[in-house]
C-alpha cells in the first residue's frame, strides 16, 4: 500500500464522514429528545440536494456571476426550505401522534419518507439530476504518479462541516435555547412543569436537524454534482449508523460517529472493495449494536416504568 | 390546533371570530404549503436548466388553503364538534376487542362460500387475471407473515423482503446448484429464511424496538447488495431463473424434459400452459388458508399471548418471567420462515428472479399491508392485501403515484386509527365489565 492512497483514502473518508456526522446530528437530536428514529430524515436530506440544484439553476438564469454570493444564496435558501420540511414532518407525522402506539410514529415517518421519496419522483422526474462543476481548483501534493489530490470544495466541506457543529455546540451549550432543549432531552414532564414550552422545543430540534441536513446537501451536491431521489434512503441508514456509533443521543457522538463511519468507509473501498462499501457500513451498525449497543460516547439506557 | 372552546361561548359560536382563524390559518396553511412545494413542485430541474412550472405548487397551495378553512369552519359547527369528540374517542379505544369465550362461530358459512369462490375463481380467469390473483395470494401469506412480526409481536420489520428473497433465491440458486425441485426447495428454503431470521434476530431483539427497524432496513439492503453483486453465485442483475413446480413428478410443460411425463398426457387434455398457474394458484391458496388456521390458533396459545403481551407492555412481561428474547425470537423466525415460502411461489410462478424485485418499496408495501389490515387482524390482513394489489392493476392510469397514496394512507391510518381499520378480536372468559 502506497502512502499516497492511503492518504487519498483517509482525505475522501474525512470528508464522507464529515457529511455523516451532519446528518447524524439530525437523527441523534430527535432520538435524544422524543426517543424516536426519525425515518424521514434521510429524505429531507436528499430534499435539500434538489433544492441546492434549483436554487444554483435558478440563480444562474437570472444572470447571477458572482459564486460566493451565489452559493450563499442557495445555502441560507436550502436550509430555510429544508428546515420548513423539517417542522412540516414534526407537525403532521410525529405531534399528532404523541402517546400513541411505539410503533405508530415509525409508520407514519415511513410513510412520509415514502411520500417524500415519490413526490420527488412525480415533480422532478426518475431521472438522475446534477449540478455543474463550479469549483474545479483541486491541491495537488507529490510528483509524478504519486500524488494526492485535494479538491477545493472538499477543504470547503471539512471546514464548513466542522464550523457548523461548533455553532451547533455553542448553540446547545451556551443559548437559552438550548439549555431548554437539554432540559426537555433530560425530562420532559419536568421541563414542562418548569414553565419550558416542550412543544416548541421539539419542533426546534426538528428544524435544526433539517438544518443541518440542509448544510450536508448542499455540501455534497457541490462535491458530487449528481443526485437522484433515492440518494436518502442509503445516507440515511448510513448516518444513522455514525449517530449509533458515536452513541445515539450524543452531540459529539455524532460527529466522532460521523467521522469514524466515514474514514472506515473510505479505507474498505480503497483496499477491499468498491462494490460491498455499503454491505460493510450496514455490518459495521449490526455489528455495533451488538457489542456496544451505546455506542463511543453513549450513556446506557435505564429503562423505567 | 387551536383551542377551539375559546370561540365557542355559551350562547353559541361566535361566527365572525371563527371566521377571522379560518382565514389566518389557510393563509399560514397557503404559505407553508408554497414555501415547502415551490421549488421541487413548481420549478423542475431540466438538464442545468430550471423550467417554470410554479402553477402546480400554486394550485396544491390553494386547495390545500381551502381545505384548511373548510374544515377550520366544519369543526366548529355541532356536527363538526360531535365528529371531533368520536374521533378522540375513538383514538382511545383499546386495541384489542375482547368477545366472549362463549360467543358462537357464525362466520363459519360464509368462510365455506369464500373457500369455495377462491376455488372456481381460478378456473374462470384468464391469464392476466391469473397472475393478479397469484400476486394477490403472495401478498396475503406475506401481509399474514409479516403481521405476527410486526401486528402480533409489535415488531417493526423494514426489511422483511430479505427473507422473500431468501426464499426465491433458495429455490432458484437450489435449483441451479444443487438440482431441488420445487418441492424439496419449499420446506428447505423456509428453514433458510428461518435461520436467516435468527441470525439477525438474535442480537438485535435485546435492544430497544426502534433499532429493530433500522437493522432490519439495513439488513435488507445488504441482501439486495449481496444479491446483486455477487456476479459468480447469484447471477447479479442479470437474475437467475427457477424452475416449475410438479405434481407427482408431472411437468406443467408442452413436452417433457429428460424422461418426465407432462401433466396433460398423463390426463388426456390438451395443453393448456394455465395449468401451471392454476396449479401454483391452488397450492398458494391451501398455504394461505393453513396459515390463517395456524395464526389463529397461535394466537390463542401461550406463545401467541406472550407475543401480543410483549407489544403490550415488555416490561411488565418481563417482571413476570417472560423470555423476552426468546419470545421475539420466536415471531420473528416464525414471519421469516413465511416470508421465504412466500418468495419460493414468487420465483416460481414468475420463473425468472432479480435483485429488483427485493427492495425497499417492497418492503414498504407489505408494511403498509399490515398496518392497514389493523396490526394484528387476520381477516383485516387479508383484505388489505388484496385491495393494494388487485386496486393497482384496476387503476393502471394511476400507477406513479401508488407509492405516494400508499405513503399518505400509512399516515393517515397511524393519526386517525393506529391500531388499524379492523380491531383485532380476542376471546377471553367473561368477567364482568371486561367483555362486551
Amino acid at each position: 500500500m502506497d502512502w499516497h492512497i492511503l492518504a487519498q483514502q483517509l482525505v475522501n473518508g474525512l470528508t464522507l464522514g464529515s457529511i455523516y456526522g451532519l446528518i447524524a446530528i439530525g437523527y441523534t437530536m430527535v432520538y435524544g429528545i422524543i426517543g424516536m428514529i426519525n425515518f424521514a430524515h434521510g429524505d429531507v436530506y436528499m430534499l435539500s440536494a434538489y433544492v441546492t440544484a434549483i436554487s444554483l439553476a435558478t440563480l444562474f438564469s437570472f444572470g447571477l456571476d458572482s459564486l460566493p454570493f451565489a452559493l450563499l444564496v442557495t445555502l441560507v435558501m436550502t436550509m430555510v426550505i429544508t428546515a420548513a420540511y423539517g417542522w412540516t414532518i414534526e407537525r403532521i407525522a410525529y405531534r399528532p401522534l404523541r402517546g400513541s402506539t411505539r410503533l405508530a410514529p415509525l409508520i407514519s415517518a415511513i410513510g412520509v419518507s415514502l411520500v417524500l421519496q415519490n413526490g420527488v419522483q412525480l415533480s422532478q422526474g426518475a431521472r438522475t439530476q446534477g449540478v455543474p462543476s463550479l469549483i474545479p481548483t483541486t491541491l495537488r501534493f507529490g510528483e509524478g504518479d504519486d500524488f494526492v489530490q485535494i479538491t477545493l470544495v472538499q477543504v470547503m466541506i471539512i471546514v464548513v462541516s466542522l464550523s457548523s457543529m461548533a455553532a451547533l455546540t455553542w448553540l446547545i451549550q451556551r443559548t437559552s435555547l438550548g439549555r431548554q432543549c437539554r432540559a426537555t432531552q433530560q425530562d420532559r414532564r419536568m421541563a414542562a412543569i418548569l414553565g419550558i414550552n416542550t412543544d416548541r422545543i421539539i419542533s426546534s430540534v426538528f428544524i435544526i436537524g433539517a438544518a443541518m441536513a440542509a448544510i450536508a446537501g448542499v455540501l455534497v451536491t457541490l462535491n458530487y454534482g449528481s443526485f437522484d431521489f433515492y440518494i436518502g434512503f442509503v445516507t440515511g441508514i448510513k448516518a444513522f449508523t455514525a449517530a449509533v456509533l458515536g452513541g445515539i443521543g450524543s452531540l459529539p457522538g455524532a460527529m466522532l460517529g460521523g467521522l469514524i463511519l466515514g474514514l472506515a468507509e473510505a479505507l474498505f473501498s480503497g483496499m477491499v472493495n468498491t462494490d460491498y462499501k455499503d454491505v460493510f457500513a450496514f455490518s459495521l451498525l449490526v455489528l455495533v449494536l451488538i457489542f456496544r449497543p451505546t455506542g463511543l460516547l453513549g450513556k446506557p439506557e435505564v429503562e423505567k416504568v | 390546533m387551536p383551542p377551539i372552546a375559546a370561540a365557542v361561548s355559551t350562547t353559541g359560536v361566535r361566527w365572525n371570530l371563527v371566521f377571522r382563524q379560518a382565514v389566518l390559518e389557510a393563509t399560514a396553511a397557503f404559505a407553508l404549503a408554497l414555501l415547502l412545494l415551490g421549488p421541487i413542485v413548481g420549478l423542475v430541474l431540466d438538464g442545468y436548466q430550471v423550467r417554470n412550472e410554479l402553477q402546480r405548487p400554486l394550485l396544491i397551495a390553494a386547495i390545500i388553503a381551502a381545505g384548511r378553512f373548510l374544515v377550520t369552519l366544519a369543526m366548529h359547527t355541532p356536527t363538526g364538534q360531535t365528529a371531533l369528540e368520536r374521533f378522540n374517542a375513538r383514538r382511545r379505544q383499546p386495541g384489542v376487542l375482547v368477545v366472549s369465550a362463549s360467543e358462537s362461530d357464525r362466520q363459519r358459512w360464509w368462510l365455506l362460500a369464500i373457500v369455495v369462490v377462491s376455488l372456481t375463481l381460478p378456473l374462470l380467469a384468464s391469464k392476466y387475471w391469473l397472475t393478479v390473483l397469484i400476486q394477490a395470494m403472495i401478498y396475503v401469506l406475506l401481509g399474514l407473515g409479516l403481521n405476527i412480526v410486526v401486528g402480533l409481536a409489535g415488531l417493526l420489520d423494514l426489511g422483511y423482503v430479505a427473507f422473500y428473497a431468501v426464499g426465491a433465491y433458495g429455490l432458484a440458486l437450489g435449483a441451479q446448484y444443487l438440482d431441488l425441485g420445487f418441492w424439496s426447495a419449499l420446506p428447505l428454503a423456509a428453514m433458510l429464511a428461518a435461520l436467516f431470521g435468527g441470525v439477525l434476530g438474535f442480537p438485535v431483539l435485546r435492544m430497544h424496538g426502534d433499532y429493530l427497524a433500522i437493522v432490519t432496513l439495513g439488513f435488507g439492503e445488504i441482501i439486495r447488495l449481496v444479491l446483486n453483486n455477487w456476479l459468480e453465485f447469484t447471477g447479479g442483475p442479470n437474475g437467475v431463473s427457477a424452475p416449475a413446480p410438479q405434481l407427482f413428478g408431472l411437468e406443467f410443460t408442452r413436452t417433457a424434459k429428460d424422461g418426465g411425463v407432462p401433466f396433460h398426457e398423463y390426463f388426456q387434455i390438451s395443453y393448456d400452459p394455465l395449468h401451471r398457474f392454476i396449479f401454483i394458484y391452488l397450492v398458494l391458496f391451501l398455504i394461505v388458508c393453513l396459515m390463517v388456521v395456524v395464526v389463529t390458533r397461535l394466537r390463542n396459545m401461550p406463545v401467541g399471548r406472550a407475543w401480543e403481551a410483549l407489544r403490550e407492555d415488555e416490561i411488565a412481561c418481563r417482571a413476570l418471567g417472560i423470555n423476552h428474547v426468546l419470545v421475539k425470537l420466536s415471531a420473528f423466525m416464525m414471519g421469516a420462515t413465511v416470508g421465504g415460502i412466500a418468495g419460493v411461489f414468487f420465483a416460481t410462478y414468475q420463473g425468472f428472479i432479480n435483485p429488483t424485485s427485493f427492495n425497499f418499496f417492497e418492503s414498504a408495501l407489505i408494511v403498509a399491508i399490515v398496518v392497514l389490515g389493523g396490526l394484528g387482524s387476520t381477516t383485516g390482513v387479508i383484505v388489505a392485501a388484496l385491495v393494494l394489489t388487485i386496486l393497482p392493476e384496476l387503476l393502471r392510469a394511476f400507477a406513479d403515484y401508488r407509492v405516494f397514496a400508499f405513503g399518505v394512507l400509512m399516515v393517515l391510518m397511524m393519526i386517525w386509527r393506529p391500531r388499524g381499520l379492523i380491531r383485532p378480536r380476542r376471546r377471553a372468559f367473561e368477567v364482568k365489565g371486561l367483555c362486551r
